[in-house]
């Protein structure tokens, strides 16, 4: 083969999408929910959640009413059993004051966007392609927001031209040869945002097309032209294949295995759980009720995790040797680092100080591992 | 923008490298390591004197 052909078949795949890791955006087919396929959110409760992995929706300012439901659903533009994230409201608010906001995000870690070359001469552009339909047409803004050095940001719009059809979009942001740059760290580089929504106070800030430093709220979302999908029970608003690459092209989007996706989304959080999880460490008794437990991490995180236990406690179990296992009174995790943790397990129930033993999960309770950005 | 209701925080043990704390209205297990998000906000909130970070029993 020629290398003429070499490069003519290279060029090829970029275009169908044959090459890995130009998405710079993890699980934007929707594909991961570790957490659960369905979170509710309310204004009084949950404001802010991730719903599929590494996406979240947030709820900003002081809404009144609003609540709805922000699901992994199984419709996609392209897919017969392609994955998107729906957002669907049940109480709409009756109006949306000056102060609130509402937007679908993905952080993106500093360290992953060097080849931006942010905050000088060489700095690239970036297009963000992506699936949407919604039951509210209108003007949508997404913006670029970046937090080291001086803070800046960038929005620019798109338009959904009608209700409940799948369009494609495609937004190219100019570099940002501003701002002093991004950090080459663990620490979040970028916000991507699709606002759902956005008061008067938090547009008209003069970000709406071109990058400047932040000036407060009005600059947020700058461009966002309808409310709808906050103040209209029922509405709807979903998105599937989103991709960030660098130039000013959108091309196809990357698929990569779920197995792949899954490795990426396990850098920000992980959990352990009866059907995923099971056995998940083994130790040693502290004291006669005391089990203290090595849970090691399915992927080296981004950063020492938050631990916590949802479900019901005691269906984490201890193992007991001669006797009947036993489960936890209470739990605490220490000394956490990006690869394990230590994981405390009272009983209430006397074993031997010494004795080996082994944990596992069981019903309804899950071990949470969380080093989102 | 990130919003966080933290309406507790407590240092797990003496080695202060954990604290338990209540946000959002969960339970959590922070690890005290700067780039933990939660961890981020608590002492944000400390340095605003909004939380003060209880003793370990």
């Amino acid at each position: 083969m020629s290398r003429a052909r070499e490069f003519a078949d290279l060029a090829g795949s970029a275009d169908a999408g044959g090459l890995t890791g130009k998405n710079i955006l993890i699980n934007g087919g929707m594909t991961v929910a570790q957490r659960s396929t369905s979170t509710s959110m309310a204004h009084d409760g949950t404001t802010d959640a991730f719903g599929v992995d590494r996406f979240r929706i947030s709820m900003g300012g002081t809404h009144e009413q609003l609540d709805g439901t922000f699901a992994q659903v199984t419709d996609h533009p392209l897919s017969v059993n392609g994955k998107s994230s729906k957002w669907t409201t049940g109480t709409a608010e009756s109006s949306y004051d000056s102060d609130e906001y509402f937007y679908f995000a993905q952080l993106i870690e500093a360290q992953n966007l060097q080849h931006l070359n942010y905050g000088n001469s060489n700095a690239q552009s970036v297009t963000l392609s992506f699936y949407v339909k919604s039951s509210v047409t209108g003007t949508f803004a997404c913006n670029l927001y970046k937090e080291d050095s001086t803070t800046r940001v960038i929005n620019k719009t798109y338009v959904i031209s009608s209700a409940n059809t799948w369009e494609k979009k495609s937004i190219t942001f100019p570099a940002d040869t501003g701002g002093g740059g991004i950090a080459n760290d663990n620490g979040t580089g970028l916000y991507v945002s699709w606002h759902l929504a956005a008061g008067s106070g938090a547009v008209g800030g003069g970000s709406n097309g071109a990058w400047k430093n932040y000036g407060g709220l009005t600059d947020w979302a700058d461009g966002q032209a309808t409310n709808a999908v906050a103040t209209t029970a029922g509405a709807t608003w979903q998105v599937t294949d989103c991709q960030l690459e660098l130039g000013e092209q959108a091309t196809l989007f990357e698929h990569r295995s779920f197995g792949d996706e899954l490795q990426r989304c396990q850098r920000y959080y992980s959990q352990y759980d009866s059907t995923n999880g099971g056995w998940v460490g083994s130790g040693v008794f502290y004291d006669a009720d005391t089990a203290e437990i090595t849970v090691r991490l399915p992927q080296r995180m981004r950063a020492a995790p938050t631990v916590s236990v949802g479900g019901t406690e005691n269906h984490i179990v201890i193992q007991r040797a001669g006797t009947s296992n036993a489960g936890a009174s209470a739990t605490n995790a220490t000394q956490a680092t990006t690869v394990a943790y230590k994981f405390s397990v009272d009983t209430d129930a006397n074993s031997t100080q010494g004795f080996g033993t082994n944990m596992y999960i069981q019903n309804t309770s899950i071990l949470k591992q969380d080093a989102e950005l | 923008m990130d919003e966080m209701n933290i309406t507790s925080a407590q240092w797990v043990n003496a080695d202060q490298d954990t604290v338990k704390a209540v946000i959002d209205g969960d339970t959590l297990f922070v690890a005290a390591q700067a780039g933990n998000r939660h961890y981020d906000q608590i002492m944000l909130q400390v340095a605003a004197g909004d939380l003060t970070i209880a003793d370990a029993d």
